[in-house]
């Protein structure tokens, strides 16, 4: 590869998950991180119980999202092939990870708001 | 009131780090291009495939006024790189087609007609229906030509029927070799990989279809009945030494044999046989001995031998004393540019080059020829070269690959040093193939990258 552009990664990443899913998905990473700004600000503060929650949820999205790229990408474990490998296969891990505990901690916090006292 | 613990974003911190954020995100949108260069120059292109598209794309972003025209009776554009997974059934048929006309950009005329005749000394090139073009600037990138007709007892309509394969053929033919490959994978037999004794489309091909469906049968029904044999004309498995010594290893490793001076000359699919002319040297005397030799098979792959198209051959571009039974464009190796005919180019496949014939290939030759184009337009001399880049990402097995990166010298020219090794079967090399390639494959058309 001669040079890495943004333009490249963007057409790299429709190619991966087909250009519908792909922005499909982009609306909706975009849509909860917005959501988890939103409740932030609107709370003025983070709960820890639904951080609890949410961090409990981390494994559940770091091996959900290697699962998916895996079926995607007709691959395994099996594959991994050197440390390369292992650092692409954490990063994806990491990306699930903090995907869900936002998911859940936006969730959480649009379906119970909380009120002034009660979420410490 | 809150915990001790709990995080306060204010409204102006969290506006702060969203904005920059968009400002990193535009980082990697490009600066103004350069100024364009105003000519009037008859520009003609023979081809419409990867590097005619990818070239067309640049001029047309490069020049003002130009009159481009390309010259291609191809409907369908295809995706090449792709092949090799349609005949492993990883892709669909369709996942390599696209429409030719998809990728030119406007203010290109494209002839959908076969180039029939050019006369380099009057700069005309004559259509199949006739028309006939002036030029001031030739580039030559028809491709490449497959001749099945070479392999005796062999034709088309045998693939995907009786254990014969042949991915090179095309898309259609790329998912019926699948047909045929998938029915060894589970029912074992003998496998018969063959390669050209000719140039030919990215020679890493063969070996990746001899690698996927060795591990196709391993995990599938013809898990320890089945045997690969691969053939080849030459006396090494890969024209870069340290690549043909890593792949000898993983045959090893893998079990596969491999039978080196085999050239396949004719099958018989009745007797399920391939014939092959043999060259090994004397023990005695060292000097290379010809003999034929028979081969059964279950599973066969045919490659045929490769050559420049006919009008190529029969407009006096091809080189006299190298390649002379396959014709392909003299030109200088390092700008494509033609030596006898200082307005023709020679872009991709029919280059003749000792190295080249792939789509990354491709990308690496057009803005070369771009350069010195565009510096002749101007009356300066061009200064980019193209020094044999070569990529192959070796599928080693469904989920692995090598990326391997090469020049004329045969010296490893890794994109990604220190991260991603050259001769180390990896899952990433694996995910560049399948997902990333064709979007870089795509870019490079639209004369993005």
């Amino acid at each position: 590869m001669k040079e890495l552009t943004f333009g490249t990664v963007i057409a790299v990443f429709e190619e991966i998950f087909g250009r519908g899913l792909f922005w499909t998905m982009v609306a909706l990473a975009v849509l909860v991180t917005l959501a988890y700004f939103y409740v932030l600000i609107r709370d003025r503060a983070m709960s820890m119980r639904k951080f609890l929650w949410a961090q409990l949820s981390m494994p559940f999205g770091a091996v959900l999202a290697v699962i998916f790229v895996q079926q995607m990408t007709h691959s395994g474990l099996r594959d991994i092939g050197g440390p390369v490998d292992v650092i692409v296969l954490l990063g994806v891990a990491v990306l699930g990870a903090v995907g869900s505990a936002i998911l859940i901690y936006t969730i959480q916090s649009l379906l119970r708001p909380s009120r002034s006292g009660q979420n410490s | 009131m809150t915990g001790r613990n709990d995080f306060r974003p204010s409204r102006r911190g969290v506006l702060g780090f969203a904005l920059a954020g968009a400002v990193t995100a535009g980082l990697g949108v490009r600066a103004a291009q350069a100024a364009r260069v105003a000519t009037k120059a008859r520009i003609i292109i023979i081809g419409a495939g990867a590097g005619g598209t990818a070239l067309a794309n640049r001029l047309v972003q490069r020049l003002d006024g130009a009159q481009i025209t390309l010259i291609d009776p191809r409907a369908q554009h295809l995706y090449q790189p792709g092949l090799s997974l349609v005949a492993a059934g990883l892709k669909p048929a369709d996942y390599v087609v696209s429409k030719t006309t998809d990728w030119l950009p406007s203010g290109v005329t494209l002839i959908a007609e076969a180039a029939a005749a050019i006369d380099p000394v009057a700069k005309t090139v004559s259509t199949e229906k006739g028309q006939k073009l002036d030029y001031d600037f030739l580039i030559v990138a028809p491709g490449l030509v497959l001749d099945h007709g070479a392999i005796q007892g062999f034709s088309l309509d045998m693939v995907g029927k009786d254990g014969i394969g042949a991915l090179y053929a095309g898309p259609d033919y790329a998912a019926k070799t699948w047909q045929a490959a998938s029915k060894f994978t589970e029912e074992g037999g003998v496998g018969l990989f063959t390669r050209p004794a000719t140039e030919m489309k990215c020679a890493g091909a063969p070996l990746k279809h001899t690698f996927l469906l060795d591990d196709i049968a391993s995990r599938g029904g013809a898990k320890g009945k089945y045997e690969m044999h691969y053939t080849c004309p030459q006396t090494a498995l890969f024209s870069v030494p340290i690549v043909a010594e890593k792949v000898r290893m993983l045959f090893g490793e893998r079990g596969v044999a491999t039978y080196y001076g085999h050239t396949l000359k004719s099958i018989d699919p009745g007797r399920k046989t391939a014939q092959f002319e043999t060259a090994a040297p004397d023990p005695a005397t060292g000097e290379m001995v010809k003999s034929t030799t028979e081969m059964p098979y279950d599973y066969l792959h045919v490659i045929p031998p490769q050559h420049a198209p006919e009008v190529i051959r029969q407009s006096g571009l091809s080189w006299a004393d190298k390649w002379t039974d396959q014709g392909w464009v003299e030109c200088d190796m390092k700008t494509l540019r033609h030596l006898r005919y200082p307005e023709i180019f020679a872009l991709g496949d029919v280059a003749g080059v000792p190295k080249g014939k792939t789509a990354a290939s491709v990308k690496w030759q057009v803005p070369v020829i771009e350069d010195h184009l565009i510096a002749s337009l101007q009356g300066r001399e061009g200064t980019e070269v193209y020094d044999g880049y070569t990529s192959c990402p070796l599928i080693t097995r469904v989920g692995r690959a090598m990326l391997v990166e090469f020049d004329y010298h045969n010296n490893l020219v890794p994109s990604f040093p220190g991260v991603i090794a050259p001769l180390e079967e990896l899952w990433i090399s694996w995910l560049m193939k399948e997902v990333a390639l064709k979007a870089t494959y795509n870019a490079m058309l639209r004369g993005r990258a």
